[in-house]
């Protein structure tokens, strides 16, 4: 047997040589893994380019941005409960799957034509979305995205189906959201998703959007087409629903809405909700215990959102177009405006760092987020950003409702 | 009795003004207010009728979709809203006239939002 035999050739041997080489080294610049939580982590839309930036709260920075994620106008994030990934809810019905660590779609499906939002379950296996068109709910695998029950909002005897609104996770893998078109607040429960069952409330005129109260027990939908809300004890449902707040308007004419407000659980605080009056420049105060009024607060022109400061000392409240660059404080004890400030134009959203020291905004006509600390309500950073919206923190993986 | 003649001049130049600007496909706004009304409309609008106006809560506002209606109710609705239903009226807001290019260019293939200028320096 000669050597010949057995050594490689230079070309045959660098033909081999070379793939591996450049295999090793591109793992290297790309895959190499840094070891990180993400506890920290969020994600911000950037709605008129379908794409998202993945932001660090700890290091008030951007990690990376991921592309390609269709019509993000009204879209919404919710978190598995490993907080490793975020599902974003498209207007076009698009769902992805994004890996936050690796800053990668690693599912997507078009599900529906127009699309509201989502929410994923009490053992976080199953995202649901709410939809537009065709009216109703569609239920995916939070592992692959696979479609595993399907429940049109069909009301009426020929077929009709209404718009989604309002949707938010419950204990047992139940779903409970309101019926825009059908004045409706409905349960369905997934716990067997082969065999979804559904209870039907009636609502009032109109439910816009809605919350769950943190311990999963009060539904509660703001009305478009009458003066009050409509709120649904889900640890005793055959109580049906029952209104609170009903005639907060003292039948005067609404004003025009020129954007709906938002209702989440982050309204409650202390024993009290507070609550975004439509059509009206007031947040609406309600005891959590008696569901009576308890106040309403006077503030700057109609709010969108009026979200609690995760400690609850605080509410922070922004606004409808065309007032949309104002933003104010309401003190819980004192139940007063104690700050009015304007960060930048067009102020479309608020989100709190998990225990409340600062608060980032989004300001979509100065393409800026902006940081301000809760203590002072003096900004202390900002980056640049293209017509951001919504900012969703991880937090949000382990709270009911979000 | 006649009127004077000078009178039906005037109006009837006034009349001929306003029917031209009435049925002009486009009538002239300045730039600058063109391009906050498209910033509007993309973005204040389209967080009911969508960012690319295919719908949301609202109809859908694509040419295709408003193909069969006619003007002067589109124009209506945007001054006055829709009583019922959440659209709000937009009287105080915008002009009849810009309502009338809103539309126009709706009907036509909206143009794409290209946002506000910048304010100030530091921003």
């Amino acid at each position: 047997m000669s050597k010949e035999n057995v050594r490689l050739s230079p070309p045959l041997l660098w033909g081999i040589l070379l793939p591996v080489m450049v295999l090793l080294l591109s793992a290297c610049s790309t895959a190499a893994p840094v070891l990180r939580g993400t506890g920290d982590l969020g994600v911000l839309i950037e709605r008129a380019d379908g794409r998202v930036k993945i932001v660090d709260t700890s290091a008030r920075a951007v990690l990376a941005q991921v592309e390609g994620l269709g019509d993000l106008s009204h879209a919404s994030v919710v978190f598995s409960r490993d907080a490793r990934y975020a599902y974003v809810f498209g207007r076009d019905g698009g769902l992805s799957k994004v890996d936050l660590l690796t800053a990668r779609i690693v599912r997507r499906v078009m599900q529906a034509g127009n699309a509201i939002g989502g929410a994923i379950s009490q053992d976080g296996r199953i995202v649901v979305a709410q939809n537009y068109t065709p009216g109703g709910i569609k239920a995916f695998d939070a592992e692959t995205l696979e479609l595993v029950a399907d429940v049109p909002a069909s009301y009426g005897s020929d077929g009709q189906r209404s718009k989604v609104v309002g949707l938010a996770d419950l204990p047992g893998n139940r779903f409970v959201y309101s019926l825009f078109d059908a004045d409706e607040i409905r349960v369905t429960d997934l716990s067997d998703p082969a065999h979804p069952t559904t209870q039907r409330f009636p609502a009032g005129h109109q439910p816009y959007d809605a919350l769950v109260t943190p311990d999963g027990r009060y539904y509660i939908a703001g009305l478009f087409g009458e003066d009050g809300l409509a709120m649904l004890d889900l640890w005793r449902p055959q109580q049906g629903v029952r209104k609170i707040l009903a005639g907060y308007g003292k039948g005067d004419a609404p004003l025009p809405v020129y954007k709906m407000p938002h209702l989440r659980g982050w309204a409650i605080a202390g024993g009290r909700a507070y609550l975004p009056a439509i059509g009206r420049h007031e947040v609406l105060v309600v005891d959590t215990t008696s569901w009576q009024e308890v106040g309403r607060i006077a503030v700057k022109s109609q709010p969108v959102f009026v979200m609690a400061r995760p400690d609850g000392r605080e509410v922070w409240v922004n606004f409808a177009f065309p007032e949309n660059g104002w933003v104010q404080v309401i003190d819980t004890l004192s139940q007063n405006v104690v700050d009015t400030l304007q960060p930048g134009r067009a102020i479309l959203h608020m989100e709190f760092a998990p225990r409340g020291e600062v608060v980032w905004l989004s300001s979509r006509d100065d393409n800026r987020v902006f940081i301000y600390d809760t203590a002072s309500h003096k900004p202390v950073h900002s980056f640049a950003a293209a017509s951001p919206s919504g900012i969703f923190f991880t937090s949000r993986a382990a709270r009911t409702g979000f | 009795m006649k009127p004077p003649a000078l009178l039906m001049h005037v109006l009837v130049l006034v009349g001929l003004t306003l029917m031209s600007v009435l049925a002009s496909a486009t009538p002239p706004l300045a730039a600058e207010r063109e391009r906050v009304l498209v910033h509007m409309v993309r973005q204040d609008c389209g967080s009911c009728h969508g960012l690319t106006l295919a719908g949301g809560l609202g109809p859908a506002l694509t040419p295709a979709a408003l193909a069969d209606k006619p003007v002067e109710g589109l124009v209506a609705t945007v001054m006055d809203g829709r009583p019922g239903t959440p659209m709000p009226p937009f009287r105080g807001i915008l002009s009849e006239l810009e309502a009338h290019w809103i539309i126009h260019q709706l009907m036509h293939g909206f143009p794409a939002d290209r946002g506000l200028a910048l304010q100030g320096a530091e921003r």
